[in-house]
């Protein structure tokens, strides 16, 4: 095993993951760009998500290739922060939401 | 305002040590492949010229701006101008010749005293297109520059400036302080005499070149933003957006090696390589002509004094459109940002 689990050379590798399973990979490669190309969404505005959802799945690939991607596609680095603040208001609200659950719960237990 | 890397005497203002860089290095050790073979693999043994339809004419590296990615490394500190005897030998091959398009570059072409000359003169012996690429800033740099919109409106010119993005941040960043507002004011005074309104038959075009180490995005998507947020908040009309990918050479060179990210840029070019690219290179239907007269396979082989094939002859007395025509292409490493994606050239995308 390398010395770290992250790598950036790997990221331009991805490709050879069809080194052991070329159908699958062709059909998520060709799905894959079918999903970024532009539709009702813009090629920016699903640039953007990308980064979000990178930011949500720590995935240090991904947040490299959608902050050049993004940057490529014309989007300001304010937006990038904002898709990176929706990401993080998802996460957020997500724990705070379940404080319903453990109010709940404690009520129900409680006197 | 900073000074150019000519003023400074940087390593990189000298044109050898560019090309040194360019074929040293990741080149050298074999990490990436020449841009030689690269093109050989696509079936171009050699970059050979097809049609010539444009002439560039460089009147000077003398500039009202120093912009971080210039390629020039134009600058007010430079005193390259073109002199009134070598624009009446341009004008002279491009009658001869029959060129369609001459292409007035710079520097801010029009501090040259002759500019102005040379555009009528080009106009009265019936050249098909003039184009004049401004920065913008200066048609609001002086009191004397503000009728270049008349001026060039009455000289047919079609006119292409330089704004990297719709909002002050990057282009400020990219281009100098102030500089967003400026070309915004005088994008509004082009507008003012019809340049880039609807019917006008008056063009104005802009280039678009990404503010860092990354490349173009596509130009047709980008055009359309532009036109919304420019509309939008400044009521600006204009005509084509192109794309120009950032030439790893000169100032965009030493930001490069400056931030760490040169390496990685030319990998991205060279990955980039696209063979559909390599029939619509600028250097296929374009010369290029420095202040001096020197003839180049573009502006930004003449930056780097990458000279033309010594087998022909190199100067603009000497313009021969047949000779020109067998030449050999000089191509060097910074060729990869001409063909990396959708391709780049003075007028945009070319694949």
């Amino acid at each position: 095993m390398e010395h770290h689990y992250y790598n950036p050379e790997d990221l331009k590798k991805f490709g050879s993951i069809a080194e052991w399973e070329g159908n699958l990979a062709k059909k998520f490669f060709d799905w894959y760009g079918d999903v970024f190309k532009e539709g009702d969404l813009t090629a920016r505005e699903k640039s953007l998500i990308a980064l979000a959802v990178a930011h949500t799945v720590q995935c240090p690939y991904c947040i490299d290739a959608y902050t050049q991607d993004s940057l490529e596609k014309g989007a300001t680095e304010k937006a990038m922060m904002e898709a990176i603040h929706v990401a993080a208001a998802i996460r957020g609200g997500a724990s705070l939401v379940h404080g319903v659950m453990m109010m709940n719960k404690a009520k129900k237990l409680s006197m | 305002m900073i000074k150019s890397l000519h003023a400074r005497h940087h390593q990189l203002a000298d044109q050898q040590r560019q090309r040194e860089i360019l074929e040293n290095g990741i080149f050298r050790e074999g990490r990436l492949p020449k841009f030689e073979r690269k093109i050989a693999e696509a079936g171009h043994p050699a970059l050979m010229p097809g049609e010539l339809e444009i002439v560039q004419v460089n009147v000077g590296y003398m500039c009202n701006q120093v912009c971080k990615h210039c390629h020039v490394d134009a600058g007010p500190d430079r005193q390259e101008i073109m002199s009134r005897e070598t624009m009446e030998l341009c004008l002279n091959a491009l009658a001869k010749n029959k060129i369609r398009t001459l292409d007035i570059t710079g520097g801010a072409p029009e501090m040259n005293p002759h500019f102005r000359w040379f555009v009528e003169e080009a106009h009265r012996i019936g050249v098909s297109e003039i184009i004049v690429r401004s920065n913008l800033t200066i048609i609001v740099a002086n009191p004397r520059y503000h009728d270049l919109p008349v001026f060039f409106k009455k000289h047919g010119v079609r006119v292409c400036s330089s704004l990297p993005f719709y909002n002050a941040g990057k282009t400020d960043r990219q281009r100098g302080e102030g500089v967003f507002a400026d070309s915004i004011r005088a994008l509004n005074m082009l507008n003012d005499v019809g340049y880039g309104r609807p019917g006008s038959g008056l063009v104005l075009d802009l280039v678009y070149n990404p503010v860092g180490a990354f490349l173009p995005g596509d130009q047709k998507q980008l055009e359309r933003d532009f036109k919304l947020e420019l509309k939008s908040h400044f009521g600006i009309d204009f005509n084509n957006l192109f794309t120009i990918t950032n030439i790893p050479i000169s100032r965009f060179l030493d930001f490069l090696l400056e931030s760490g990210n040169y390496d990685d840029y030319m990998e991205k070019l060279v990955n980039a390589f696209n063979p559909a690219a390599v029939p619509g290179v600028m250097c296929r239907n374009t010369i290029s002509i420095d202040w001096l007269g020197n003839l180049y396979d573009c502006d930004f082989n003449q930056m780097l004094g990458l000279g033309i094939d010594a087998r022909v002859k190199g100067h603009v007395r000497d313009f021969d459109y047949v000779e020109l025509k067998s030449r050999k292409i000089a191509v060097s490493q910074h060729c990869f940002a001409c063909t990396a994606g959708a391709g780049s050239s003075c007028q945009g995308a070319t694949a």
